[in-house]
């Protein structure tokens, strides 16, 4: 089977005092095995609920999602837990998600109590082999994450994310607080992983930049929804919809001399998802908004081969 | 020869730390000329803010401490004016956007009346005078006048950097600071921030010094870059030299950490190692220890500095043929 996760129209509501915010609002996509989908879009546009309601770490308010074939929504929640040993996922605040009382051993072996495995002496061997495989050295193996830099934490939660064998990673805007050169280690590090332990990944970031450079296929994420899905060349080379277009001219290149883009300059602030425009939920900024636009939401169409929008004009 | 605005000289700023002293900025020099934005390009305790806030005279102390240096304005030298005088220079001839325009603003005062109270302290005008310029001000930003009762906590992030412009530009002042301004947006709200700020620029004919560690931002506003590694300036030149030339290791090494947009790059070369440790900085040159081309004269000398062709300046062992250099 090609598909290592199938999602289909994913909903999560959140009841919130000001009424129902539609934080993921009926999306579909697949993620292939060995892959690496990135999901793009900017604040409160639902990334980071979508990464945590594949995981069922938010309960998905309907929708269908399908994990290996299975049914994972069906699971009980120890059937789930059972799952979740396939399904890891690392968070964006390496300062943030690690527990500032445990030790760097005992976070990367905190997967191992949660499930029992292993004797005393194969778990200290098996922390160690991990932290290997991250690059950790293995004098850290009693600090603690104060004293640890962003870039160490972070190779802490992926050594932690890669304890159980997993077969699929969400990462979750694993390197947006981490400082450039650091960056590029973690990301580089990411990518070897997969490559050594044929992981499949869910990488989520604001930062096309980073998505692109990391990812097969991209999803362009806007007010919960999807609004296109291609790889990683077209995405750049042959942008579809005019929200995808107007957040790659809006990215600030760093180059001098080459030839001038054209910037769309978007009007106004992304709407909250708690009154979202009727219509396309792209209207009220669009540039080439039209009647219909207003009144009934474009459908997902497949432009060109592996290539999905959701807008009239095409 | 254009005009001189701002010039830096060997300062020296230090913190006092429990953990020890913790120098920030060591032997630093930069200049600023008139009608300029220069960018300040640096990863995170590089020292950017520290040299933001020694020209304001704001670095807290304790337990900060100017220990040494000038910082020329104009033909004034600021570190050695009483706090009495800086005070009017403040917020008037030199003002400062923060990165947090929350953490900036009061947040039980309203718009209105903050950037009110600024051009009231600083140009004497009266209330009256002080509201019609406020309202213009907002008007400039591109947010409406009748939003000029709005509290802070009102505004997105984005409205409220365009108001925290709006306070730092109603005095007209000489040179404008800007501190990491649209690290907090989105990128399509930092493309109108980036482009208002661009715009006002002109219009008020200000010179800025802009904070960051994003190189496609200085690319798209700057003129002249600085880059600075563990306190010091590593690197001075125009954007065009810096963008095609880069001369420092460091300079390179940040080039091939960002991933491209627009090329395909299978693999990004990291610069290795981590930044240093504030209280223990490596002797010598402060990069020697990821410098890919570092010598054995690396870790024992600090680098003079070497000046290239126009306006181009690098602090490296190489450049002074002491250590063998990139085959090009």
């Amino acid at each position: 089977m090609q598909n290592l996760l199938e999602v289909r129209n994913l909903r999560k509501d959140f009841h919130t005092k000001k009424g129902l915010l539609q934080a993921v609002n009926d999306i579909t996509f697949d993620v292939r095995r060995g892959e690496t989908l990135g999901i793009v879009g900017e604040s409160g546009c639902g990334k980071s609920t979508t990464g945590r309601a594949v995981l069922r770490l938010v309960e998905p308010t309907s929708g269908e999602i399908r994990f290996d074939g299975q049914d994972i929504l069906a699971y009980s929640a120890r059937k789930m837990r059972e799952a979740r040993k396939d399904m890891q996922i690392i968070f964006q605040d390496p300062f943030a998600s690690l527990n500032p009382r445990l030790s760097i051993s005992q976070i990367i072996a905190e997967p191992f109590d949660v499930y029992r495995m292993y004797g005393p002496g194969e778990r200290a061997q098996r922390v160690l082999e991990l932290m290997r495989t991250v690059g950790l050295s293995n004098k850290l193996v009693n600090a603690f994450p104060h004293e640890l830099d962003g870039g160490r934490r972070q190779r802490v939660g992926v050594a932690r994310a890669l304890a159980l064998n997993p077969k699929f990673i969400v990462c979750d805007e694993p390197v947006s607080a981490l400082d450039v050169s650091i960056q590029a280690q973690i990301l580089n590090l990411i990518q070897d992983l997969q490559q050594k332990l044929d992981l499949t990944y869910m990488f989520i970031s604001h930062d096309l930049s980073v998505v692109k450079h990391i990812s097969n296929r991209v999803a362009v994420m806007y007010l919960g929804k999807i609004v296109e899905l291609t790889t990683s060349r077209k995405i750049f080379t042959n942008p579809l919809h005019p929200y995808t277009q107007a957040l790659l001219s809006a990215i600030p290149l760093p180059k001098v001399g080459a030839e001038k883009r054209r910037r769309i300059i978007l009007e106004g602030d992304v709407p909250s998802p708690i009154n979202p425009p009727t219509g396309c939920i792209f209207c009220g900024r669009c540039p080439f908004v039209m009647v219909k636009c207003r009144e009934t939401p474009p459908p997902i169409v497949e432009a060109e081969p592996d290539h999905f929008v959701s807008c009239y004009l095409l | 020869m254009a005009e001189r605005l701002l010039e830096i000289e060997n300062l020296r700023v230090e913190y006092h730390t429990d953990d020890g002293v913790v120098t920030a900025v060591d032997n630093l020099k930069l200049h600023l000329n008139k009608g300029q934005t220069l960018g300040l390009v640096g990863e995170t305790g590089a020292g950017k803010t520290t040299t933001a806030l020694s020209i304001m005279r704001l670095v807290p102390a304790p337990p900060g401490r100017i220990v040494s240096g000038t910082v020329r304005f104009r033909d004034e030298d600021l570190l050695k004016k009483r706090i009495d005088d800086i005070k009017k220079i403040r917020g008037n001839k030199i003002s400062m956007i923060f990165q947090d325009p929350m953490t900036s603003l009061n947040p039980v005062l309203t718009i209105g009346f903050q950037i009110e109270e600024a051009v009231m302290l600083h140009q004497g005008l009266d209330r009256k005078a002080a509201r019609r310029r406020a309202a213009e001000m907002l008007r400039l930003v591109g947010i409406p006048a009748e939003r000029e009762g709005d509290y802070p906590h009102e505004f997105s992030g984005g409205m409220r950097q365009r108001v925290g412009i709006a306070m730092a530009l109603s005095c007209n002042p000489e040179l404008l600071i800007a501190d990491e301004p649209t690290t907090a947006l989105d990128v399509t709200i930092q493309a109108q921030v980036l482009e208002l700020m661009k715009r006002l620029r002109e219009q008020f004919s200000t010179s800025m010094l802009l904070i960051t560690h994003d190189l496609g931002v200085v690319a798209e506003v700057c003129d002249h870059v600085a880059i600075m590694y563990a306190g010091t300036i590593v690197e001075y030149a125009d954007v065009t030299t810096l963008f095609t030339n880069p001369r420092h290791p460091y300079t390179r090494g940040l080039f091939g950490s960002i991933p491209s947009l627009d090329e395909e790059v299978t693999r990004l070369k990291p610069i290795t190692g981590l930044m240093p440790d504030p209280t223990a900085l490596p002797s010598g040159c402060r990069f020697h220890p990821r410098c890919p081309m570092a010598g054995e004269i690396c870790s024992s000398r600090i680098p003079q500095v070497t000046e290239l062709d126009n306006d181009h300046s690098v602090h490296c062992m190489i450049y002074e043929g002491l250590v063998p250099g990139y085959e090009e």
